[in-house]
């Protein structure tokens, strides 16, 4: 298993903050779909590499963002 | 799976009004934090100003009011005066302090009233858009200051930080910025403070927040926090400014 970033997509306005901060590099705008609010939602596209830092989801104006680490 | 980081329960389930990547969320989430980990959220008021966090007490899950413009200080005495087992704070933006709210700043400082101020200098009048405030910058853009405000023309900018650490009554006053996650966690610790302070009987503490406006300052919400840090920074110094409270 490993850690588990989950972002509630209908919360995220696509402000690109998370991706901006994370030391991995693994977060990204989707830009094949749009949430209800109209914004391409953040994804992470390599969950194996996450540390669980949390460094995205402090920054996330929105508190759309909830990280676990894997024990 | 251990829970690292999730939505704070100090926040309410209504989604946050605030534009894409603006700072009053995260400014949100560490008053929101520090309420819960304090125990003092089902004791706390909330006094949102007018502006973009007008409409604060439907995110915070407290107790809250709105006052009118400028006059939440003078709004949050006296709910602290008549309660003085709660916990009060108010939250403001530059507009709302630094402007038509000086002077309910200022008295309220000198007379040592007990609560907690969050202020939000995002250096803009945000809600009604992006003209130029008293805590604008030499040659910044805005609605109304097209090409850039002009020091002969509208003076410098005002540093509030500065200006209250003088007051007797003024226990505690701090400028902190959230552009990056290590001065967001010291923004934490100093919200932290400014409320222990209270709890403790101490009387009178202010955080000034430099905060990002991505769409007043017309650039993306990355960019917005550059600017935090090479715009505003050099001019706003991060530090403490007045600590008689002591250790908590």
């Amino acid at each position: 298993m490993a850690n588990l970033v989950t972002i509630t997509e209908s919360m995220c306005k696509g402000c690109a903050l998370c991706a901006d901060a994370c030391p991995k590099n693994i977060l990204e705008m989707a830009k094949d779909r749009v949430n209800n609010k109209g914004y391409h939602p953040a994804t992470c596209i390599n969950m194996a590499a996450c540390t669980a830092c949390a460094i995205c989801a402090k920054m996330c104006p929105d508190s759309a963002i909830r990280v676990e680490r894997d024990a | 799976m251990a829970v690292v980081y999730e939505k704070s329960r100090g926040l309410t389930d209504n989604p946050l009004t605030y534009c894409p990547g603006c700072s009053h969320g995260i400014v949100h989430k560490l008053v929101a934090e520090t309420l819960v980990e304090l125990d003092i959220l089902e004791k706390t008021i909330a006094v949102a100003p007018v502006g973009c966090s007008v409409l604060a007490y439907e995110f915070f899950n407290c107790d809250g009011i709105q006052a009118a413009h400028g006059r939440a200080p003078a709004v949050a005495a006296g709910i602290k005066r008549t309660n003085t087992d709660k916990i009060v704070f108010t939250y403001q933006g530059d507009g709302d302090l630094a402007s038509i709210g000086t002077a309910e700043i200022i008295h309220s400082a000198h007379r040592g009233d007990n609560i907690t101020v969050i202020f939000i200098n995002n250096a803009i009048y945000g809600m009604t858009g992006g003209q130029m405030a008293p805590t604008t910058l030499i040659g910044q853009k805005t609605s109304t200051s097209p090409y850039g405000r002009k020091e002969e023309q509208a003076g410098r900018p005002l540093l509030v930080s500065e200006m209250m650490a003088p007051i007797p009554n003024a226990v505690y006053i701090e400028r902190t910025s959230v552009h990056d996650v290590a001065n967001i966690n010291k923004t934490k610790k100093a919200i932290k403070k400014a409320f222990e302070n209270q709890i403790n009987n101490k009387g009178f503490s202010m955080v000034e927040i430099l905060a990002s406006c991505p769409i007043g300052w017309n650039v993306s919400p990355v960019d917005g926090n550059k600017f935090i840090k090479e715009g505003l920074m050099p001019y706003y110094p991060l530090g403490v400014y007045k600590d008689e409270g002591g250790e908590n």
